[in-house]
C-alpha cells in the first residue's frame, strides 16, 4: 500500500424496490402497504403541483420556480418519518417534504409568487422557511437541535441539502459541530446528480457523499432516493437514533433531477438527453405504482381518482393564491424588527406616499 | 458599586443575564475553561456549566449559523468571535438569515442573538486582529450595531442587547478592555439602545464618535477647552439604527460638526452621519462637516497603528479648522 492508494469507506446503497418495482429484499416491518399508499399519494400530489407551478410560471403567473420532478421520494419519504413536533430545515426544492409537514400549496405558491406570507406557515410553525443561500441552513438545523437537547425537548431536526451544497464549507462546519455535540439532527443529502449545470463528479471526488460524515465521526448512509420505502425506513431509524440521544446521521439519497434546475434554467444546454431518458425509467412514482399494482392494492381506477383529487387540490390552491391581494408597502417594514425603530419610520411614510394607488392581483 | 474594567463589565453583564434568563447561552472559541482570549467569559463555564458556555469548533461561519438556529428556537445565544478579523465568515449568516428571519417568516420565527467581538486597533495585536468593520454590519437591514465606549456603557448596553428581541452585533473596543476602570453598579439595569449619549455638553462644535475613539475625542475636547473652544461630544453607541435626532439637535445648536471614527474614511459610518446632517441641518451649519477617520489603507501591523488611529492632534486640528473665521 503506497501513499497513492485512496482509502474509501465501504458504504452500500440501501434499497428495497428495484426500478421495476420489484422487491429486492423484504420490506422492513415499519413499511406497511397503508404507509406506502400514503407515500404514493403524497408523491403524486407533489408532482401534480410541480406541473401546475411550471405552467403558471410559463404563463407569467408565478415567479421563478424550482421543481422537484423525479425527487419526490426523498422529500416525502424523509418528512413522513418525522413526528409533527420535529422541525424541518429545508433547502429550496423540498416542497415535497413541506407538503407532508402541512405547508399548504397556496403557501408554496405565495412564496414563489413573491410574497413573504408564503413562509408564515399555518402548520409546523417551527419549521424553517426555504433556504436559498446554499448550505447555510445546515447550521440552523444544528443550532435548533442544540436548543432541543439543552431543554430536553423530544424533538429532532431534519435538514436537506443538495449534492452541490455538500461542497460548501457551511455544510462541513455544521456537520462537524453536530458530531461534537451529538445533536438530534438528521442530514439528508438530496443527490440529484446536478448543481445547476455542474455534475456530481465535478463537485466531489469521493465515491459517496455519505462518507463525508465519516471524517467528522457522524454515521453516513446511502439510500436509493427513488425508493421511497428505503428513504422512509432509513430516515425513520436515524430520527429514532437522534431521539434516543445517539446523535446525528448523514443520509445520502441517490436520485435524479428530471427537470431543469429552475424555470430560469435550460438543462438541454449541458445535459445528455439520453441520460435523462434512462433516468425516467428509474423514477420513484412509477416504481412504487408498479409495486402497489403488483400487490393488488392499487388500480387504474384508484389512480384516476387520485389524479383527479390532486388536480382539484392544486386548482383550489391556485385560486387561493391568485385571490391573495399583494401586501401594502408597510409589509416591507412591519417585520423588520419587533418594533420599527423611529429612525426608519419616515421611510415607511415615503413608501406609503409613493405606493402605486391600485395594486394588481398575483399574476 | 464595583470598579470594573470594560472587559470585567462585559463579564458581569453576561453573568447577570445568564442568572436571570436561562435561555441565554454563550458560544464561541476558547470561551469555556479558558474564559475567552480576553477573559470576557472568565469563570462563567464553571458557574453555568458546559451546556450554557459552549466551546465551539473553530468555525466562525458555523458559530453564527448555529446561533441563528438556536435563536429561532427560542434560545438567546451570545456568540463570541475571537477578533473582528475573523468576523467576515459570519457575514453570510448575519445578512442572509439573522437580520431577516423575522421579516422572511412574517414574525413566525425570530432571531434574538448577540454577536460579540473585540474590535479595533491599538493593542499591538498580530495581523488581522485590529479591524473596524462596523459599517459593513450597519448596511444590513434588520440588524442592530452597538459599540460601547466605557465599562458602564458596556454593561448597560450589553444587557440591553441580550434583552432585545432582534439580532445585535456588539463590538467591544479592544484597547478599552483594560484601559481604565469605572464604577459599575452591576444592578441588572440596562441602558437604552438606539440612542446616542451626550457625553459632554458644549456650544461651539459637535464632536461625534463611538467606541475607543471616544478617548481621543474627549481628550481633544479638554485640549480645545484650554484654547477657549467649548465642544459638545456625542457617543453614538448604537450605530444602527442611528439616533440622528440627538446629533441634529446638537449640530443645530453648535453649527459645526466633526465626526471621528477608527474605520477607513470612504463609506465609513461617518459618511452616513454627514449625509444626514447635509439633508436635514445644512442651514444650521457655520462650517463644512469634517470627518477624521482612518486613512483608506489596510490597517497596518502594529508598529504603525498609532499613525493609523486618528489622534488627538488630528481631531483638534479638524475642530480648529471648522472654528476658523468665526
Amino acid at each position: 500500500m503506497g501513499i497513492h492508494t485512496s482509502v474509501e469507506p465501504d458504504i452500500a446503497t440501501i434499497r428495497f424496490l428495484t426500478p421495476e418495482g420489484v422487491l429486492c429484499r423484504p420490506m422492513p416491518p415499519s413499511v406497511s402497504d397503508e404507509l406506502l399508499l400514503s407515500l404514493y399519494r403524497s408523491m403524486t400530489r407533489t408532482r401534480t403541483f410541480d406541473g401546475k407551478a411550471i405552467a403558471l410560471q410559463r404563463t407569467g403567473q408565478l415567479g421563478t420556480f424550482a421543481s422537484a420532478l423525479g425527487q419526490e421520494a426523498v422529500g416525502v419519504g424523509a418528512a413522513a418519518a418525522m413526528a409533527a413536533r420535529d422541525v424541518l430545515a429545508p433547502s429550496y426544492r423540498d416542497h415535497g417534504a413541506q407538503f407532508v409537514r402541512g405547508m399548504s400549496m397556496a403557501e408554496c405558491l405565495l412564496y414563489w409568487g413573491g410574497d413573504e406570507r408564503g413562509s408564515d406557515f399555518a402548520h409546523s410553525r417551527l419549521d424553517f422557511p426555504n433556504c436559498v443561500p446554499v448550505a447555510t441552513q445546515i447550521a440552523h438545523a444544528v443550532g435548533a437541535a442544540y436548543a432541543f437537547k439543552l431543554r430536553r425537548e423530544d424533538r429532532v431536526v431534519v435538514t436537506f441539502i443538495g449534492d452541490g451544497g455538500t461542497a460548501n464549507g457551511g455544510f462541513y462546519e455544521a456537520l462537524n459541530m453536530a458530531g461534537v455535540w451529538k445533536t438530534p439532527v438528521v442530514f439528508v443529502i438530496n443527490n440529484n446528480g446536478w448543481a445547476i449545470s455542474t455534475p456530481r463528479a465535478l463537485e466531489c471526488a469521493a465515491t459517496t457523499l455519505a462518507q463525508k460524515g465519516v471524517a467528522v465521526g457522524v454515521e453516513g448512509l446511502q439510500v436509493d432516493g427513488n425508493d421511497v420505502a428505503a428513504v422512509y425506513d432509513t430516515v425513520r431509524q436515524a430520527v429514532d437514533k437522534a431521539r434516543g440521544g445517539q446523535g446525528p446521521t448523514v443520509i445520502e439519497a441517490l436520485t435524479y433531477r428530471l427537470g431543469d434546475h429552475t424555470t430560469a434554467d435550460d438543462a438541454t444546454r449541458y445535459r445528455d438527453p439520453d441520460q435523462v431518458r434512462r433516468e425516467w425509467s428509474r423514477e420513484p412514482i412509477a416504481r412504487l405504482r408498479a409495486y402497489l399494482i403488483g400487490k393488488g392494492v392499487w388500480s387504474a381506477d384508484s389512480e384516476a381518482a387520485l389524479q383527479q383529487q390532486c388536480l382539484e387540490e392544486v386548482n383550489q390552491a391556485v385560486s387561493a393564491y391568485q385571490a391573495t391581494q399583494p401586501a401594502s408597502s408597510d409589509a416591507m417594514f412591519d417585520y423588520l424588527y419587533a418594533t420599527l425603530p423611529p429612525a426608519y419610520v419616515p421611510q415607511r411614510e415615503i413608501a406609503r406616499r409613493f405606493a402605486p394607488s391600485a395594486g394588481g392581483g398575483h399574476g | 458599586m464595583a470598579e470594573l474594567s470594560l472587559v470585567e463589565a462585559v463579564n458581569r453583564a453576561l453573568a447577570c443575564e445568564m442568572a436571570i434568563d436561562e435561555s441565554v447561552l454563550l458560544i464561541g472559541e476558547d470561551i469555556g475553561a479558558n474564559g475567552g482570549v480576553f477573559r470576557a467569559t472568565n469563570g462563567l463555564q464553571a458557574r453555568f456549566g458546559k451546556d450554557r458556555v459552549v466551546d465551539t469548533p473553530l468555525a466562525e461561519g458555523g458559530i453564527a449559523g448555529v446561533a441563528v438556529g438556536m435563536a429561532a428556537m427560542g434560545l438567546k445565544p451570545v456568540a463570541e468571535i475571537q477578533f473582528t478579523g475573523f468576523i467576515y465568515p459570519t457575514i453570510d449568516q448575519m445578512i442572509n438569515h439573522a437580520s431577516r428571519l423575522r421579516n422572511r417568516t412574517r414574525g413566525r420565527l425570530t432571531c434574538p442573538m448577540v454577536l460579540r467581538s473585540p474590535y479595533g486597533a491599538g493593542i499591538h495585536a498580530p495581523e488581522h486582529h485590529s479591524e473596524s468593520p462596523e459599517a459593513l454590519f450597519a448596511h444590513m437591514p434588520g440588524l442592530r450595531v452597538v459599540i460601547p465606549s466605557s465599562p458602564a456603557r458596556a454593561y448597560g448596553l450589553l444587557l440591553a442587547a441580550m434583552r432585545d428581541p432582534d439580532p445585535v452585533v456588539f463590538l467591544e473596543p479592544t484597547r478599552l478592555y483594560r484601559l481604565f476602570k469605572q464604577e459599575v453598579a452591576d444592578d441588572g439595569e440596562s441602558l437604552p439602545l438606539d440612542a446616542c449619549f451626550v457625553s459632554r455638553e458644549g456650544k461651539d462644535a459637535t464632536l461625534v464618535a463611538w467606541g475607543a475613539m471616544m478617548q481621543e475625542t474627549l481628550a481633544a475636547a479638554d485640549a480645545l477647552e484650554r484654547e477657549g473652544v467649548d465642544v459638545e461630544v456625542i457617543d453614538v453607541a448604537t450605530i444602527k439604527p442611528l439616533d440622528v435626532e440627538t446629533i441634529l439637535r446638537s449640530v443645530e445648536k453648535t453649527g459645526r460638526c466633526v465626526i471621528i471614527h477608527e474605520a477607513p474614511r470612504t463609506a465609513g459610518f461617518g459618511a452616513e452621519i454627514a449625509a444626514e446632517i447635509a439633508e436635514r441641518a445644512l442651514f444650521s451649519l457655520l462650517a463644512p462637516v469634517k470627518r477624521v477617520a482612518a486613512y483608506d489603507v489596510v490597517v497596518p501591523l502594529y508598529r504603525l497603528e498609532r499613525q493609523y488611529i486618528p489622534s488627538l492632534d488630528r481631531i483638534a486640528d479638524a475642530v480648529r479648522s471648522v472654528m476658523e473665521g468665526s
